[in-house]
């Protein structure tokens, strides 16, 4: 026993060695078998949460990637949404009177985007080409005056707003007929100013603005707005009006694209006057 | 001597780490495995106590099967690489012995002497390793060619790192 014991002693290194390498197989065994679970894992705390740790980091690395495949995703179940699809608007139909010339033609058409704290404002719609609208085609919706056309595409238009820097829309006071003309000088989108208003007129604090026949884009008598103040200007022969608009520019939805069928026709015998009146000018 | 033994720590923390969320990642396709955690082995002092060696060795192998899900098939290649290099020590030490100022580095031992002691240490860790990880010599040859490529892809490694790391420590004989 003492042989043995001192057999051991010396050799105590070797005999270490063989305990360590008796348990690793130990481990190993344990790790194959089915019946047990390894001691040894990668689901313990340490290694466990380390993994964690470093795939939490490489999430942060490879973010862009999952935004790009996120967003092509998004994409792809947003075009199989019922509301990607637009009923198409064709609701043109023609009417053959003999006594009556169809001269307005209506589409109803969407606002998909608009401004109105720029000083030239535009609206974009869904609807184009395709669907009938034409360059200086009338805006309106069912509040009033919204603006005209400016570039087609087949299935989408920009429309100047009326809230824009050029003025192009005649106007009349609905009540007696006098004529105006609407301009927007910037600042607040819920009002306008019509100016030209001739001085007789008997106006009162909110007296209808409507548009005017003069104009080759927009339908007689579509609502403008409420009279909200008039002046004289100093040494001015007629009436500035400050007017609220009856649409509501931030709230645009639904408009009717207004094509008139006489516009060319009214459009060509005006140019001959405005050429005989270049001509005398030379 | 405490300095030592925290650098061997930290050194054993650090490869421990590379080898996990580094090396592990790096493709070199399944013969050139990289298992470079087995320098902590080798860069231990000459003067560490064979049974402290051991011990290290186990518990290294331990925490790499705790990450690999290898069960013990690292803490066993480990201990017998443990094992060896006592021995290996003996065998190839120059005529005058290893003093204390010595470390098992390429700079102070030269070329041949660490490229002979890293590389069979290396090819009995891996040399097990594989044949366990296999657990039989049924595919011995390409277990065996896997063992030899491994081999060399880690010490390549290792090589590269010493000279990364330890140009400083270089001194003048």
């Amino acid at each position: 026993m003492r042989n043995l014991i001192s057999f051991i002693y010396r050799n105590h290194f070797f005999f270490l060695f063989l305990l360590l390498e008796v348990s690793c197989f130990v481990l190993i065994i344990q790790s194959r078998s089915y019946q047990s679970t390894s001691l040894l894992n990668s689901a313990n705390s340490v290694s466990g949460n380390l993994y964690a740790a470093v795939s939490n980091g490489r999430e942060y690395l490879l973010l862009k990637d999952a935004n790009l495949k996120l967003a092509d995703e998004n994409a792809r179940l947003r075009n199989q949404l019922k509301s990607s699809y637009d009923i198409l608007p064709q609701k043109v139909f023609t009417i053959n009177d003999t006594l009556y010339r169809k001269k307005y033609v209506y589409t109803q058409g969407k606002v998909i985007n608009s401004t109105t704290n720029r000083r030239s404002n535009y609206i974009t719609l869904n609807i184009g080409s395709d669907q009938g609208v034409e360059k200086d085609n009338a805006v309106i919706n069912t509040d009033g005056v919204i603006g005209w056309v400016k570039d087609v595409s087949p299935n989408f238009s920009t429309a100047y707003s009326i809230l824009h820097k050029d003025p192009k829309v005649p106007c009349k006071v609905k009540k007696d007929g006098s004529y105006g003309g609407l301009i927007w000088d910037g600042g607040d989108y819920r009002y306008a100013t019509v100016i030209d208003i001739p001085t007789h007129v008997r106006l009162i604090k909110g007296d209808t603005i409507v548009t005017s026949a003069l104009s080759d884009i927009f339908p007689e008598g579509v609502m403008v707005g409420f009279v909200e103040s008039f002046e004289r200007k100093q040494g001015d022969a007629f009436l500035t009006l400050k007017i609220k608009l009856n649409a509501d520019f931030k709230k645009l939805n639904y408009v009717y694209v207004v094509k008139n069928n006489s516009k060319l026709e009214q459009d060509s015998l005006e140019l001959i006057i405005t050429k005989e009146e270049e001509k005398k000018n030379k | 001597m405490i300095i030592d033994v925290l650098k061997n720590i930290a050194r054993f923390l650090i490869l421990s780490l590379l080898q996990v969320l580094v090396i592990s990642h790096v493709p070199l396709g399944s013969h050139f495995v990289l298992l470079p955690y087995v320098l902590f082995i080798l860069m231990l002092p000459f003067e560490t106590p064979k049974i402290i060696v051991l011990f290290a060795s186990f518990v290294l192998g331990l925490t790499m099967d705790a990450f690999y899900d290898t069960g013990g098939m690292h803490a066993a290649a480990c201990v017998l690489m443990g094992f060896s290099r006592t021995h290996i020590l003996k065998l190839i030490s120059p005529r005058e012995g290893y003093d204390n100022v010595m470390k098992p580095t390429v700079q102070y031992m030269g070329k041949t002497w660490f490229s002979t002691y890293a590389l069979i240490l290396i090819f009995i860790h891996h040399f097990v390793f594989f044949y366990l990880e296999v657990f039989g010599f049924s595919e011995f040859f390409s277990t065996l060619l896997r063992a030899l490529g491994s081999t060399l892809a880690t010490f390549v490694f290792i090589y590269i790192v010493q000279f990364l790391f330890y140009r400083n420590d270089k001194i003048s004989i």
